[in-house]
Formats: C-alpha cells, structure tokens, sequence
C-alpha cells in the first residue's frame, strides 16, 4: 500500500512539464496508430479502384480499334489476324451459368428448408456441415473429378442416349464428345449448390420463430407454413442467394475450362463444346503475344468484371436488406 | 374432410421432394470424396512428398516442390493480407465512422465477389508487366487480394463481441486508446481472428486460376520470389488435362493431400472456436 503511495510521489514530482510530454506522447501514439488502421481500411476501396482502372487501362486498345459495341458483338476471334469479337465467350457463360442455377436453385432452397424446417437439430447441422465442406472444395478438383470421371461417363451413357431419344430438339444436337456445355453445367451446378444452399439456411433460421408459430397455431400443415411464413419472410434472402450464385458460377474459372471444350461457337446445343469468359483467359492470357490479343482478354476480364459487380452488389443489398443488423449479418 | 387429406398429402409430397432434393446435393460430395480418397490414397507413397514430378509419361516422382511453392506463396499473401485484413477491421470496429464503416464493408463483400481469375489479371499488369517476368511474388499478391475481405469481414464480426466494459476499464486506467486496441481488444479476440485467419488460408491454398499467369508454375525446385515459382493447385490442373495415365495418379495424389490439408485447417478453425453471435 505505501510503495503505490511512493511510487505515485514519484511520478507527479518531475513537475508539469514531463507529465504534459507523456500526455502528448500518448496523444501521438493514437494518432499513429488511427493513421494505420485507416490506411488499410482505406486501400480496401484504393484496391477495388485499382482493379477496375488498371482493367480498363489495359483493355483500352481494343476498345479504341473495334469500340464496345463492336467487340462485344463481334464472333469472331483469331489472334493470328488481329480479330476480336467476344460474343462466343459472353454466350457460353451466361448460358452455363443460366442453366445450371436453373437446376441449383430448386435443389438448394429445398435443401435449405429441409435442413432448417424438417429435419431435427443435430441431423440438420450435420447436413449443413456436409455442405458447406462441399463448398470448400478447390475448384481445381471439382475439374479433376469432371474431367476424368464425369467427362467419360457422359460420352459413353448419357449423351448417347440423350442424343438417340431427345436428339431431334436443338439442345440435344450434335456428337458426344463428352466435354461441353452439358458438363460445364453440371460442374457449375454442383459447384454453386453449396452456396445457395448455406446463404439460404442462414436465411431460412433467420425467419423468426413467432411468425411459424402463428402459421402452426391457424391449423396450418409444415408445407403451409412453409410457404405462409417462411417463404415470404426469407424471399428478398433467398434471391440474393441465388444472385449470389449466379455470379460465382460466371467468375468460375478452373472447373469449367476443364470440362467445356474449350471451342468458340454459337450453339443452343449442350452436347457441343463451348467456351467461357475466365477459360479464355486462363487459356490464352499466358501466351498471349501481341499487344491487341492481351488488350481483347483484358477487355473480356473488363467484362466479367463489370457483370460479376453488378452481380454482386445486387446480391448484397438484397441480403443486407434481410438483416437489420446494421454490419450486415448474414455472409457466405 | 377431403380438402383435409388433400392438404396432408400435399405436405407429405413436398416433405418427399425436400428430402430428395437434399439427397440429390450430397450425392455427388459423396462421388467427389469417393474419388478422391479412392484413387488418391492409391497414388500416395514417400515419394509424392519427396520428389519433384517426373517428365511426360514417365512414372513415380511426386510434388515437393509445389508443396513447397504452396506454402511459400500462402506465407507471403498472409504476410501482405493479414495486416491489411486486421487493421482495416480495426478500423471498422474501433474507429470508423458509420457510413464510412458500411461503404468500406460493402466494398469488402463486393470483393470477395470478383472472380479470383480477375485478381490473376491485376497482378500481371502490376508486377508481371513492370518486374519484366512471372514471379512468386506477383503469385502471392494475387491470393493476398482474395484473403484481405475474409480476413477483414471476421475480425470485424470478433472484435465486436468483445464487450465494451473491457475497452472502458483499460481506458480508466489510463492505457491510451491505441494500447488498449492491441493488448486488450485485439488479444481478447485472438481465437476467432486466427479462426478467420485460417479459413482465409484454406481458401487460398487451393486458388489455382490467379496463378496462372502470375506465379506460372515450375518443372524443378525453386526458392527465389521473382521467379516462377511450382504451386500445388496448379500442378493439379496441368497433370488433369494432360493425356498421361502416370500424370493422372499424381493429380488425384495432390487432390487428396490438398483435401486434406483443407479439411486438417477447418477443423483447427472450429477448434479455435470462433463465437458467433446468436442474434
């Protein structure tokens, strides 16, 4: 007790002049510190700047030789001849992405409900689990798998059948050669199920509880309550979701290239090969010569880009809209 | 009474296709793990950890040297995105304004959207292009984008469970404000900041296409971060679409040992036992 008491003595005697130096020297200290702490807050924002400028920069000679318009219309690529159309790579991934959160959509939100609405707690979070370590997988194996399991076991059942029995309807036209668009769909399907599924979850128990009890207490079955109570609260959630899986699955580069064929063309055909925007760019950034054949990937990485913010930043204000919490509560 | 049934047997049907639809989703984990494991631990011998991977069509060899490339990329993107990822959240939490705080958020989240391929193209064109060559180091700034939003978004969510009471007792003891940040607010939510941490490497470790064109990939052995650099992810994908059976089995060798890995990491994050808030 009467060290403190000495200790204390000691400290105010050097008068006022040290004491108001370690003031300021604190004062300094947070000033720093505060310094810091918004310069790395601030280059989150400087970098998403960065992306879309050095982007642009970088795509600029070809927007300048074709214009935007031109470019992205355009259907013909052949580098050798300084020829750049885009048109192929947007159709082959948004038909690709389409298609497969056709398929997802359904099976994750039923998952969803499954895990949060029918099945007992424990079961449920095992699933949930299940899932989301689906969710962790590389990309790069998923296009293992595809290609050297999933590829041949399309060319030799599915597509033969698919082409005999449904072969006179445009989406089943052509030989099967196993890589196309039919696989990249179910690569991408597999692939995004995961995370619509676990957003949707987060979701779905987000629903209060309140609401299904007054559903259960009018006399309603689970299905009822389900699409009373549940559905309607966690719709603008759900969408985000999906939205949010849509732009996973047009940003998803690995798997695809793997399995789609890697061919340019206009094709309404899921047995043919198609070709996406990020596996041209991971096919040909790398050997690319000329200055004109950077500037079209550029550009189409430009593209992407501009898509998957739009994407994105719609399928935040969606889920940010469900939690009220003002950080924005629910996240993938 | 019909009308009764009628509503029974229509939520009995939709119970029916919910659960098939559960089903349907963890059929092919259950192929894809099968695959792995099968045909992995088939492939899997000392000398995948010891050797670097043998020319075209020759068998035996390994991936040391992408392990090796791996985890020197996932050290230096840690090195560059950690501190971005915690300091910035610091500044969400402990500082920041709040409509500041919410743009800088909703930047983060858009982010982490952008397709890692994207972050592989900004990359080149900052440190490719000017360093005149593929390098490590462009390798790891592309992966160092893709961790900072996760890093970020969970200190964020941790530093804010820690409750106020002990920010205010350290400060009425006269520790500056700083202090108090880093050896009271930051320590006690350590856990889930490694928790967040981890996770964010697990991401990374498999990230193949930001690598692409920036750390290139490597035949043989190599250290030095302005130079190509062998990247496990990447050897994956070359011996994937490569026409050779021998390729193949080290594919689906770094596919289990990658898996994993992964797997190994997330269950050390749940270990170190994030709190989530239950709202």
């Amino acid at each position: 007790m009467s060290g403190g008491w000495d200790t204390t003595e000691e400290f105010v005697k050097p008068g006022q002049e040290a004491h108001q130096w370690k003031i300021e020297k604190r004062a300094s200290g947070d000033f720093l510190f505060k310094g810091v702490t918004v310069f790395f807050a601030f280059s989150i924002l400087a970098i998403l700047a960065l992306v879309a400028m050095e982007m642009y920069v970088e795509s600029l000679p070809i927007i300048h030789k074709f214009g935007w318009w031109g470019f992205v219309k355009g259907s013909d690529w052949d580098p050798v001849n300084g020829s750049f159309g885009a048109l192929p790579y947007i159709w082959g991934s948004v038909y690709s992405s389409i298609l497969a959160l056709l398929f997802a959509t359904p099976l994750s939100v039923g998952t969803a409900l499954f895990i949060t609405e029918i099945l007992p707690h424990r079961v449920g979070g095992l699933v949930a689990s299940l899932v989301e370590l689906l969710a962790a997988i590389p990309s790069v194996i998923y296009g293992l798998w595809g290609i050297l399991v999933m590829v041949p076991w399309l060319q030799k059942t599915v597509e033969p059948f698919l082409i005999d029995h449904f072969g006179s309807l445009p989406f089943f036209q052509g030989a099967p050669y196993g890589v196309g668009m039919l696989a990249a769909v179910l690569i991408l399907m597999i692939m995004t199920v995961p995370i619509i599924t676990s957003i949707s979850k987060e979701v779905l128990l987000a629903v209060p509880q309140s609401q299904k009890e007054a559903a259960i207490a009018l006399g309603a079955t689970r299905w009822e309550m389900i699409r009373m109570s549940v559905l309607p609260y966690g719709k603008s959630g759900i969408l985000g979701a999906v939205i949010l899986g849509l732009g996973r699955a047009i940003g998803e580069t690995m798997a695809v290239t793997m399995v789609i064929g890697n061919t340019p063309q206009l094709s309404l055909s899921l047995v043919n090969p198609a070709y996406t925007m990020p596996s041209v760019i991971a096919n040909e950034f790398a050997e690319a010569t000329s200055k004109l054949h950077t500037a079209a990937l550029m550009e189409i990485g430009l593209i992407l880009l501009g898509v998957t913010l739009i994407v994105n930043i719609l399928a935040r204000l969606l889920l940010w809209s469900v939690s009220r919490n003002e950080k924005g509560g629910i996240r993938q | 009474m019909k009308g009764l049934i009628l509503r029974h047997l229509k939520n009995h049907g939709m119970t029916l296709l919910m659960c098939l639809a559960t089903l349907t989703v963890l059929l092919p984990l259950g192929l894809v793990f099968a695959y792995i494991v099968k045909m992995g631990f088939s492939s899997v011998n000392a000398d995948f950890f010891t050797k670097i991977p043998p020319p075209p069509g020759e068998a035996g060899g390994g991936m040391a040297n992408g392990m090796v490339g791996s985890a020197l990329l996932i050290f230096c993107a840690s090195a560059l995105g950690i501190p971005v990822g915690v300091f910035g959240a610091v500044y969400l939490s402990e500082y920041g304004g709040s409509r500041i705080s919410t743009v800088i958020r909703f930047a983060a989240d858009v982010l982490s959207g952008v397709p890692s391929i994207i972050t592989g193209l900004v990359a080149y064109t900052l440190l490719v292009v000017p360093m005149k060559g593929f390098s490590a180091l462009a390798g790891a700034f592309a992966l160092s984008l893709i961790m900072i939003p996760i890093v970020l978004r969970t200190t964020e969510e941790q530093l804010k469970l820690v409750p106020n009471s002990l920010r205010e007792a350290s400060l009425a003891l006269g520790v500056p404000l700083w202090r108090t940040t880093l050896k009271v607010t930051l320590r006690s939510a350590l856990m889930g900041v490694t928790t967040g941490v981890l996770l964010a490497i697990a991401r990374i470790a498999g990230e193949t296409a930001p690598l692409l064109f920036t750390a290139l990939g490597n035949q043989f052995w190599s250290h030095k971060l302005t130079e190509p650099i062998a990247a496990m992810p990447l050897q994956i994908f070359n011996f994937a679409i490569s026409p050779y059976d021998d390729w193949h089995r080290l594919a689906w060798a770094g596919a289990l040992v990658l898996v994993v890995m992964m797997f190994t990491l997330s269950l050390a994050a749940r270990s170190f036992g994030a709190r989530k808030k239950h709202s």
